[in-house]
C-alpha cells in the first residue's frame, strides 16, 4: 500500500481516475461505449482519439523539459507543418491518391524536424536561453504558415488525408494508434537506449555530465529536434481533423497545454527526471477536465479559467518555499521540539 | 594611481570611449533608434510618400495600446521576470469595460474596474512568483490562462461601445498642421512619460533595475526586493487594464479574442528596444523605440501591400538579430569581469 | 587565517548577520548584539565587502556606493547629491573615478575599491574584509592595501580574511587562526614566525607518515603515460608534469596556486593556450573531457556537489553514467549487466548504504566520493586525476580513499593527487610537484620531504619568490 502511495505517478493517477468516477456519476453515459459499424464510439473514446495532438506535443515538450529547456514554438510548428501538408495535397494533380498523402505527411513531419533543427541549433550552439531561443520561432512560425497558405484557410478533400485523425482501425479511432506509437516510440528510445539516462544526467547537473564524458549539446539537439518532430506530426494531425490549414487557429496554446501536462506528470520544470507515462496521464487529465467543463455547459473558450486554477494548485502545491512554511508552522505547534525542517527536496511526493 | 591604470588604459579618441563607458547599457537601445531611422529613412526613400505628419501620427496612435502594454513589460523584464498575461488581461479587461458599459455603469466606475482587475492579476502573479518561488514564465501563464477564460465568461462576442466618454478618448483629434494626436495617444505617452521618470528617478525604480543587475546584492544592499518585485508585476497588470481601455476606445468593442499573441509582439519591441531579457539593462523610452519599429515594419508591409504575415517574420527575425547581438555583448561583458 | 574550510567564510557570515548564532555572545562596544540580516550588522556600523563582490555591474558606480541610503529630494532620488556623496567617499579612499561609469565596465580589483567606498561611506566602525585579493593582482593589491591602511588610520576596526600569508604579513596587526571550525590561537603578527603560522593552520597530525602498502618509486627511464610541457591555461603557466604508470603524483600548493587549474588542463576540461601535452609519447590535444576520457584520462572535479554527483539519479545510474556516455547513446549497458557493474563496485569500494536505487544526492560526502571514484574506475582508465578527493569527508573515509588510490597506482594506474593537506600529499604520492602562483616549482621525491621541508616549498618561504 505505501508503494503505490509513494509512486511518483500516485497522484496524477489518481486524479485522473477521480476525474473519470466524478463524471461517470453525474452522466452515466459518459462512460459508456457503444459499437455501431464496428467502430467504438463515447465519450471516453474521445478524449482519447481528441487527446492525439497535445500527447504528440507534450511528449516532446517533456524531452526538451528534462534537458533544462522549453520548447514555445510547438504552436508555430504545428501551424507550418498542417499548411505545409496541405497546400501539398491542394496543389497535387491527385488529392485523393494515397501516395499524395504519404508524401504530404512526411513533408510536414520534415518541416518539424528542420525547425527543432533551428531551434536545437539557436540553444546550443549559439547558447541562447531556451524560453528566447523558441520565441523566436514562435512568432514568425504563423507568419510563415500564413505565406504557405497565401493567408487563406487551405481546405482540400482528400480522404485518406481525413483518415489520419477521424479513420478507424480494428474498431479504435486511427488517431489513438498514432498516439499510442509515439508514446511507445519515445519511451523505447528514452529507456531502451541511454538517451534517457543521459537526458536526465544532463538536465539534473549540465556540468557534471560534461566532465563525466557526456555529449551534452548532442543530447539537447536531439531533445529539439524530436520536439519539431513530434509537433510536426501533431500539425498533421490537427490539419486532418478540421480538414483544413488555418495558420491563426492551428495548436493555439498548446505549447502552455503541454507544459501543464509535463507538469501534472511529474516532470519538474527545473529539468531532470522525467516520466513518459507522467506526461501521458498528464495529458489525459487535461483532455477530460476539458470534457468536463464542456458537459458542464462551460463554453470552451471559457475553460482557461479553470485550467489557470489547476496550474496555480498545483505550483502552489510544489511549492518549496510552501513546504518550508508549512514545516516551520508544524514545527512551532509542536512546541519547537521538532527537528529542523527536512529541506524540501524535489521528489517530493505532494498531491497534484 | 596604478590600479586605474590596470583597470581603464588610456585609449585613444579617449572622449568618444568615455562617453561608450558612461552609457555602455544604451548601446542596444541607441542600435534601435539607428534601425528606426533606417527604416523610416529607407521607406520614405522607397515610397516617396511616407514621412508624411499623417502618417507619423498614426504610426503612433495605432500602436497606443502596445505603447502603454511595453512600458509595464518593460519594468518586469528589467527584474529578469516576464508576463505573458498582457496580451490576455487586456482582451478580459477590454470586453468586461464593453458589458459594463452596455449595462449602463458610469464610465468612470467601468475605468477604475478596468484598471483594478488588471492589477488583481497582475498582483496573483507577483505573489506566486515572489512568495511561492513559481517561475515568472509559470505564474504569468496561469495569469495568461486565467484572464483569456474570464474574458470568454464576460461575452463571447463582441460587445459594441456606445459610451460618448470612452469613444471620445479615440475620436477627438487634436490637430497641429497635419500632425495630430488623440485622447489615447496622450495617455500612452503619459504613460510612458510616468514609467521613465518613475525608473530614474525613484527609489522603486532603482530597485527594478538592482533586481535584474543581482537579486542577492540588491538585498544586501538594504532594497526592498520583495515589495519591488510584487509591484512590478502590478504595474504590468495595471498597464495591461489601461491597454485594454485604449484598445477598447479604438475599436469601438470590446472583443475576448483581442490581444492574441500580442504578449509576443510586445515582448519583441521591449527587447528589439534594448532591454536585456536577462534584467537589468533598458529603458522604458527604448521600449517606445521598439513598438515604433514594430509599427513601422507593419506600416511599411502594408504599404508594399505585401502579406501581414511578413511583419511577424520580420519581426521574428529582428528579435533574433538583436537577442544574439545582446549575447555577444552579455559573453563580453562577462569576459570582462 | 586558516586554509580552506577552516572555517573563515563562516565567521564572517555570523558577524555580519548573514548566517544566524548557533550559540555564542557577540558584542559590540561592550553590548550584546545579534544580527538577524547584514542590513541590521551595517546599521549597527559593521560593513563587509566579500570576495565576490556584492555590487550591481548594470547600474553605475555612484548608485552601487549609495543604494539603499540614497539622498533624496521631495521624495525622488537626489542625483547630484548622490553623485556628490559618492565622489567623496571614493576621495576619501584616494581613489580617482567616473561616478557616473558604470561599474561593469571596471576591473575586478576598481569594483573591489567601489565596494569598500560604498562600506565605508556610513559611519563605519568595523570593516570585514572576506578574501578580498584573490584576484587581484601585485599592483592591485598594493593600492588596495594602501586604502585599507588608510582606513586604519582614520580609526576603524579592520578584519582581513585571507590565506595569504605575504598579505597578512604585509597588512596585519594581530593573526587569529581558524582550523576546522575551531579558534587556534591568537599571534601578535611581528611575534609570529611564518612557519609557525603554516603549521598553526595545517596542525600537526599525527597519522604514520607513509602508507606502507607496496610502495615504489618509478625507474628514471620508464617512459610516462602522459607528459605535459611548457602547459599554458588559465591559471597556469608553463608548467612540466609526468605521469607515470603505477605512481601517485602529489600536487601542493595553497589555494590559487594553481592545483585544480593544472589538474583542468591535463584532462581537456580547461582549453591548453599553450604547450604540449603527449600521451603514450604521442602528441595530442583534448577538445573536452570526452576526448581526455577516451585515452583513459579521467578527472574527479574537487566540487563533488556541483561538478561531480549528479544528485537525484540513483547510484547505480552515477556508476555507471560515464561508462554509458563512452559507450554512446546507442549502445546501453543491458540492465543486468549495469546493476552487476555498480553492485561489482559498491562492494569492492564499500559503499554505504549498498542500495543501488537510492539517489545518490543523499549519500554522505565520503560516500559520494566513492561513488565518483567508481564512476572513473569504471572506465579502467590509464590516468586518474583527482583533485581534492578526501575534502569534507571523515577521517576514516578519508584513509579509505587514500588507500584505494594507493592500491590503483600498485596495479599500473598513474595517478595526480590533489591536497590541501601536505601530510596526506607525502602520504600518498610517490613524487611530489609544488605549485607556487601558477608555476611548477619543483618536483621532488615524497621520501626527501618532510612536512615542514613541504611547507616551506608551498609558501614560498624560502624566501626567493613573493
Amino acid at each position: 500500500m505505501a508503494r503505490v502511495l509513494g509512486h511518483r505517478l500516485f497522484w496524477p493517477v489518481a486524479a485522473l481516475l477521480a476525474l473519470v468516477v466524478l463524471n461517470a456519476a453525474v452522466r452515466p453515459g459518459f462512460v459508456r461505449i457503444t459499437v455501431r459499424d464496428g467502430h467504438l464510439y463515447g465519450a471516453l473514446v474521445d478524449i482519447l482519439r481528441q487527446s492525439a495532438p497535445l500527447m504528440m506535443v507534450a511528449l516532446g515538450m517533456t524531452l526538451v523539459i528534462a534537458t533544462r529547456g522549453i520548447d514555445l514554438s510547438v504552436g508555430a510548428v504545428m501551424a507550418v507543418s498542417g499548411a505545409v501538408a496541405l497546400t501539398f495535397i491542394d496543389r497535387s494533380a491527385d488529392p485523393g491518391a494515397l501516395g499524395t498523402v504519404l508524401v504530404a505527411i512526411a513533408a510536414g513531419v520534415a518541416v518539424g524536424v528542420v525547425l527543432g533543427t533551428w531551434n536545437g541549433f539557436l540553444v546550443t550552439v549559439f547558447g541562447v536561453q531556451p524560453i528566447v531561443a523558441t520565441l523566436v520561432l514562435m512568432l514568425a512560425g504563423r507568419g510563415v504558415a500564413l505565406l504557405i497558405t497565401g493567408g487563406f484557410i487551405t481546405t482540400v478533400v482528400s480522404p485518406p488525408y481525413k483518415f489520419v485523425a477521424s479513420g478507424f482501425l480494428l474498431g479504435l479511432p486511427f488517431a489513438l494508434f498514432l498516439s499510442a506509437a509515439a508514446i511507445a516510440v519515445v519511451a523505447i528510445v528514452q529507456r531502451r537506449t541511454a538517451l534517457g539516462l543521459l537526458t536526465e544526467a544532463v538536465g539534473i547537473n549540465p556540468e557534471a555530465s560534461r566532465l563525466a564524458g557526456v555529449r551534452s549539446q548532442g543530447i539537447v539537439f536531439t531533445a529539439y529536434v524530436a520536439s519539431g518532430a513530434l509537433a510536426g506530426l501533431a500539425g498533421i494531425l490537427y490539419s486532418s481533423n478540421i480538414m483544413a490549414a488555418d495558420a491563426n487557429a492551428a495548436g493555439e496554446f498548446i505549447e502552455l497545454y503541454a507544459i501543464l501536462a509535463v507538469v501534472l506528470g511529474r516532470t519538474s520544470l527545473l529539468g531532470g527526471k522525467f516520466s513518459i507515462a507522467g506526461t501521458a496521464v498528464g495529458v489525459l487529465i487535461i483532455q477530460t477536465l476539458q470534457s468536463t467543463v464542456l458537459f458542464l455547459g462551460v463554453s470552451s473558450a471559457q475553460s482557461p479559467v479553470f485550467f489557470a486554477f489547476v496550474v496555480v494548485v498545483v505550483v502552489v502545491v510544489q511549492s518549496p518555499q510552501l513546504h518550508r512554511r508549512l514545516s516551520r508552522l508544524s514545527g512551532r505547534r509542536r512546541g519547537r521540539t521538532a527537528p529542523p525542517a527536512q529541506p524540501a527536496t524535489r521528489d517530493l511526493e505532494v498531491s497534484a | 594611481m596604478t590600479i586605474l591604470e590596470t583597470a581603464a588604459p588610456a585609449r585613444p579618441g579617449g572622449g568618444l570611449n568615455r562617453l561608450l563607458d558612461r552609457h555602455a547599457s544604451a548601446l542596444p537601445t541607441a542600435a534601435a533608434v539607428v534601425i528606426l531611422a533606417v527604416l523610416l529613412g529607407g521607406a520614405q526613400l522607397y515610397f516617396g510618400n511616407f514621412l508624411t505628419p499623417r502618417n507619423l501620427s498614426a504610426l503612433l496612435l495605432d500602436h497606443a495600446y502596445l505603447v502603454i502594454l511595453a512600458v509595464g513589460m518593460t519594468l518586469v523584464i528589467l527584474t529578469g521576470g516576464i508576463d505573458l498575461s498582457v496580451g490576455s488581461v487586456l482582451a478580459f479587461t477590454g470586453i468586461l469595460g464593453a458589458r459594463m458599459l452596455a449595462a449602463g455603469s458610469s464610465p468612470v466606475v467601468v475605468v477604475l474596474v478596468m484598471v483594478l482587475s488588471g492589477a488583481a492579476i497582475g498582483l496573483m502573479i507577483g505573489v506566486l512568483v515572489q512568495y511561492f518561488d513559481v517561475q515568472p514564465f509559470i505564474a504569468s501563464l496561469a495569469g495568461l490562462f486565467l484572464a483569456r477564460g474570464l474574458a470568454y465568461v464576460v461575452s463571447l462576442q463582441s460587445i459594441k461601445v456606445k459610451e460618448p466618454s470612452i469613444l471620445w478618448l479615440q475620436s477627438t483629434r487634436i490637430q497641429v498642421g497635419d500632425w495630430y494626436v488623440t485622447p489615447t495617444g496622450i495617455l500612452a505617452l503619459v504613460v510612458l512619460a510616468i514609467g521613465a521618470f518613475t525608473l530614474a528617478w525613484t527609489r522603486f525604480g532603482r530597485t527594478v533595475y538592482a533586481i535584474g543587475g543581482d537579486e542577492q546584492s540588491a538585498r544586501l544592499m538594504g532594497l526592498d526586493v520583495a515589495r519591488t518585485r510584487v509591484l512590478v508585476y502590478v504595474v504590468s497588470g495595471v498597464c495591461s487594464g489601461l491597454g485594454g481601455l485604449v484598445l477598447t476606445a479604438y475599436s469601438g468593442a470590446g472583443y475576448p479574442r483581442n490581444g492574441i499573441g500580442t504578449e509576443l509582439d510586445v515582448i519583441a519591441a521591449v527587447v528589439i528596444g534594448g532591454t536585456l531579457l536577462s534584467g537589468g539593462v533598458g529603458y522604458v523610452l527604448g521600449s517606445l523605440v521598439g513598438v515604433l519599429v514594430y509599427g513601422t515594419i507593419k506600416t511599411i508591409i502594408s504599404f508594399k501591400g505585401a502579406e501581414q504575415a511578413w511583419t511577424e517574420i520580420t519581426i521574428g527575425l529582428l528579435l533574433l538579430v538583436f537577442i544574439v547581438v545582446q549575447q555577444v555583448i552579455v559573453v563580453r561583458s562577462a569576459r570582462r569581469r | 587565517m586558516g586554509e580552506n574550510g577552516a572555517g573563515k567564510s563562516t565567521l564572517v557570515k555570523a558577524i555580519t548577520g548573514a548566517l544566524p548564532l548557533a550559540a555564542g555572545v557577540m558584542t559590540l562596544d561592550g553590548t550584546p548584539r545579534t544580527f538577524r540580516s547584514p542590513v541590521q550588522a551595517q546599521r549597527a556600523g559593521i560593513s563587509s565587502v566579500y570576495q565576490e563582490i556584492d555590487l550591481l555591474p548594470n547600474l553605475s558606480v555612484a548608485e552601487n556606493i549609495c543604494l539603499g541610503r540614497e539622498p533624496r529630494r521631495y521624495g525622488l532620488v537626489d542625483w547630484k547629491g548622490m553623485r556628490e556623496r559618492a565622489r567623496s567617499a571614493l576621495d576619501s579612499l584616494g581613489v580617482d573615478l567616473d561616478v557616473t561609469s558604470q561599474l561593469g565596465i571596471h576591473s575586478l580589483a576598481v569594483q573591489q575599491l567601489v565596494a569598500i567606498a560604498r562600506a565605508v561611506s556610513t559611519d563605519v566602525r568595523v570593516l570585514v574584509l572576506d578574501e578580498p585579493t584573490s584576484s587581484l593582482d601585485a599592483d592591485e593589491c598594493a593600492e588596495l592595501f594602501r586604502v585599507v591602511r588608510r582606513l586604519r588610520d582614520r580609526g576603524a576596526a579592520i578584519l582581513f580574511v585571507s590565506h595569504f600569508l605575504d598579505q597578512v604579513y604585509e597588512l596585519c596587526d594581530r593573526v587569529t587562526v581558524l582550523r576546522d571550525g575551531r579558534l587556534v590561537g591568537e599571534y601578535l603578527t611581528r611575534e609570529l614566525l611564518r612557519i609557525d603560522l603554516v603549521a598553526a593552520m595545517l596542525g600537526d597530525r599525527h597519522i604514520p607518515r607513509r602508507l606502507a602498502t607496496g610502495l615504489r618509486v618509478a625507474g628514471p627511464n620508464e617512459p610516462p603515460y602522459l607528459s605535459a610541457r611548457g602547459l599554458t591555461a588559465t591559471g597556469i603557466r608553463g608548467a612540466d608534469v609526468d605521469l607515470l604508470p603505477g605512481e601517485v603524483l602529489g600536487v601542493a600548493g595553497l589555494l590559487g596556486s594553481g592545483r585544480s587549474e593544472l589538474a583542468r588542463a591535463v584532462t581537456g576540461v580547461d582549453r591548453i593556450q599553450d604547450g604540449v601535452l603527449r600521451v603514450e609519447g604521442s602528441e595530442s590535444s583534448f577538445s573536452g573531457p570526452r576526448e581526455a576520457i577516451r585515452l583513459g584520462v579521467v578527472y574527479s572535479s574537487e566540487n563533488r556537489r556541483t561538478e561531480g554527483i549528479i544528485s537525484e539519479l540513483s547510484v547505480a545510474d552515477n556508476i555507471t553514467l560515464a561508462l554509458q556516455a563512452e559507450r554512446g547513446v546507442l549502445r546501453r549497458l543491458p540492465e543486468t549487466r549495469r546493476r552487476e557493474l555498480a553492485a561489482s563496485w559498491v562492494e569492492a569500494l564499500d559503499i554505504r548504504p549498498a542500495d543501488l536505487d537510492r539517489p545518490a544526492g543523499t549519500l554522505s560526502g565520503g560516500n559520494q566520493q566513492k561513488v565518483l571514484l567508481a564512476r572513473m574506475l569504471a572506465l579502467a582508465p590509464r590516468v586518474l586525476v583527482l583533485d581534492e578527493p578526501t575534502r569534507g569527508i571523515v577521517v576514516g573515509a578519508t584513509l579509505e580513499v587514500q588507500n584505494l588510490v594507493r592500491e590503483l597506482a600498485d596495479n599500473g594506474v598513474a595517478v595526480m593527487f590533489i591536497s590541501v593537506e601536505l601530510d596526506e600529499v607525502l602520504r600518498v604520492g610517490n613524487r611530489v610537484v609544488v605549485l607556487h602562483s601558477g608555476r611548477v616549482v619543483e618536483t621532488l621525491p615524497a621520501e626527501d620531504l618532510t612536512v615542514d621541508s613541504l611547507t616551506a616549498l608551498v609558501t614560498g618561504a624560502d624566501g626567493d619568490d613573493g
